[in-house]
């Protein structure tokens, strides 16, 4: 996990005034587990699709192992790729989708092309429907196959040809939850076992956080944050990152020393340092972080409002001075009941404000969001919707 | 039949039978018997099978050049709805009107007009005489008309579009994703079109074959103004055991029969071959 793979240098993508990608840079290590994340619309597939070749950046250069790819066309490129539809050819059954990539005879250094042997294609192939644990299948034409088994082929098609990188476009976003979570395992426990880097691209920022090594967050065509799930989640770089990875409380505060925020007027410990004196700045404050407490021991007081079960905790919401908090807490607090909080100071997180200050984190619309968000779901295109999830409102 | 509407389709049950099954039942009828001479009384026979011998170099004439305008219709057709399926939405819409614009015009208007163009004295030999290409040969024309060649010439005029249409549509509902993922596989241009476009445009291929093979060996104004009159096939045979000189009507039933059971065999025998690499769907 350490030598430089492929990097994006400055790539921009645009379709005549709109701009796709916004001076893009990365860099991907070999063996890394690294998901590109972010709403519809971000620039994510985009961004994966000019590594596997399909896309040409408008500018920039697309470099692997330290050499220029922009013009490699994808059937020359040592990265496979798990379509999100799958993509498998309805008229060949298991065996010959998998073993599609091994019958193209391949260019040696030399110039010279070899053939595999149909033994050794037989054998890789078995072995591969094995690793997915599909045995037994291979003479199953692929439209008697279900959504997870379909799956498992894409992924062993894309993998026998043992590229240095496989793509994933969000290739568990047709599945249902409780197949989603088994194959999230399985990709990690590939990736781990064949030690072939992994750029994965989704929506759900349950799934990057789960599986990643590397997450990069992105929006309207920019990188926002990258970093290992801990950071993304604990250090969120802007109000974005902070609303797009979980829940957060985003309220504006000023940074009055170093260690000593203000909100609502009153001052609180945190860790954050470097701001310059009284600066404005955003507060990030997860759910989970904040401690209910009896009203007169609370550094800040506030209304309950609504109390939503979860199983593990309740969605508590808070209404202190006319802006609502979410707090989640095994406490049961009735609607209504006054209340007040303790943070500690490294439940405390502080951000520099950014474009995107105002537009998350307020949770005074929080049950018609709780509705959007189931409506989006079943969302599993790129194209379907411009923004799903509808925190910003 | 447990739908509520089936009623619905009555009329076409009954539609059906008049004028498809009883007709064919009339045929087997007539194919089957053979009129008397003398008494003009009709007598069962199978004599109209067993004497059609005579008539195999048109039975052998009529597929070979069926065959070959099909072909033919394929080579033209299968590229044509190729870069179709490939091009705008508005391209498509333009070409799908220029194919299907000569159809409008009657068929036998559109076959007069070939024999007006391959005449010995016709357009195309005029035109080789104003250019000085005929004298460089020192003929006074090439023969068109009559030959073979005019009426597979005229079959592939006329029913290209039966070609075009059915595989054009198969293409152009291709999932894009396919072609990608074969790219992405190591496929080149030359092997994503063998292994995955040309496999899934077959059940095209197999109704464009078949929309044109049959209206083609059964034809009968088209060899017949093409071909010159030296050029007969089963249909003009047939036509002329009903309306010609050699009104046989019994013999002209059987001949129908057999060609009729030919063809069958030969679509059962084509679509059975497809099914086995074929998964999708007949149109």
């Amino acid at each position: 996990m350490s030598k430089e793979l492929i990097r994006l240098r400055d790539c921009v993508m645009s379709y005549g005034d709109e701009l796709v990608l916004d001076h893009i840079d990365l860099y991907i290590n070999d063996k890394e587990f690294l998901t590109l994340l972010g709403p519809s619309g971000c620039g994510k597939t985009t961004t994966l699709r000019i590594i596997g070749g399909f896309l040409s950046p408008t500018a920039g250069d697309v470099l692997f192992d330290g050499v220029r790819i922009n013009d490699v066309p994808p059937h020359k490129r040592a990265v496979n790729t798990v379509f999100q539809r799958y993509a498998l050819f309805p008229h060949l059954n298991v065996f010959e989708n998998v073993a599609f990539g091994l019958r193209i005879p391949k260019t040696d250094g030399s110039g010279r092309k070899t053939k595999l042997s149909e033994r050794e294609i037989h054998d890789r192939v078995m072995d591969m429907l094995e690793v997915v644990s599909l045995k037994g299948f291979e003479r199953r034409p692929v439209s008697a196959l279900s959504g997870g088994q379909q799956q498992r082929v894409a992924i062993a098609r894309a993998l026998v040809n043992r590229p240095k990188v496989l793509l994933l476009d969000e290739p568990l976003g047709a599945l249902d939850m409780r197949l989603r979570k088994d194959m999230q395992n399985e990709l990690k426990r590939i990736q781990q076992e064949m030690e072939i880097t992994f750029i994965y691209v989704t929506h759900d920022q349950e799934e990057a956080l789960a599986m990643s090594d590397t997450v990069v967050v992105m929006d309207g065509g920019r990188i926002q944050q990258i970093g290992t799930p801990e950071d993304i989640y604990n250090e969120p770089k802007n109000a974005f990152v902070a609303d797009f990875i979980g829940e957060s409380n985003i309220i504006d505060g000023v940074m009055r020393a170093d260690g000593v925020v203000e909100i609502f007027n009153r001052r609180f410990q945190c860790l954050d340092k470097g701001f310059a004196p009284d600066e404005p700045v955003d507060v990030v404050i997860r759910p989970e972080d904040v401690d209910i407490v009896d009203e007169a021991a609370g550094q800040l007081k506030g209304t309950v409002t609504s109390v939503t079960f979860k199983g593990v905790h309740y969605d508590t919401i808070v209404d202190f001075y006319g802006f609502k908090w979410l707090i989640q807490t095994t406490d049961y607090c009735p609607v209504d009941s006054r209340i007040g909080i303790k943070i500690d100071p490294d439940g405390i997180h502080v951000m520099k404000k950014s474009s995107y200050s105002g537009l998350f984190g307020d949770y005074s619309s929080y049950s018609e969001e709780y509705e959007e968000l189931d409506a989006a779901e079943p969302e599993d295109g790129e194209e379907n919707d411009s923004r799903e999830g509808g925190h910003e409102e | 039949m447990r739908n509520k509407r089936a009623w619905f389709a009555f009329p076409y049950v009954i539609w059906m039978a008049l004028f498809v099954v009883v007709p064919i039942v009339i045929m087997a009828v007539y194919a089957l018997t053979a009129a008397d001479p003398i008494t003009n009384a009709a007598y069962p026979t199978l004599g109209n099978f067993t004497g059609m011998g005579l008539y195999l170099n048109v039975f052998l004439r009529s597929f070979w050049l069926a065959i070959l305008a099909t072909l033919v219709c394929l080579l033209i057709g299968y590229p044509v709805s190729y870069w179709m399926a490939k091009e705008g939405p508005r391209f498509q819409r333009l070409a799908m009107a220029l194919i299907m614009l000569p159809m409008w015009m009657n068929f036998l208007l559109r076959t007069y007009s070939w024999m007006s163009i391959l005449e010995n004295n016709g357009l195309l030999n005029q035109l080789l005489r104003a250019t000085g290409l005929l004298d460089l040969l020192g003929a006074d024309h090439i023969q068109m008309i009559g030959t073979p060649g005019a009426v597979v010439l005229g079959m592939v005029y006329n029913y290209l579009p039966f070609m075009i249409l059915p595989i054009y549509s198969v293409i152009v509902k291709l999932d894009g994703s396919l072609v990608e993922a074969a790219r992405d596989l190591g496929a080149d241009g030359v092997r994503v079109f063998r292994r995955v476009i040309f496999p899934l445009s077959l059940p095209g291929i197999l109704s464009g074959v078949t929309m044109v093979f049959v209206p083609s060996v059964s034809t009968f104004a088209i060899s017949n103004l093409l071909g010159g009159g030296n050029q007969m096939m089963l249909g003009d045979l047939i036509e002329l055991q009903f309306l010609g000189g050699a009104y046989n009507p019994h013999l002209g039933a059987a001949i129908s029969m057999v060609m009729m059971v030919i063809v069958v065999v030969c679509m059962v025998v084509m679509n059975h071959f497809g099914e086995g690499e074929e998964q999708a769907v007949m149109l």
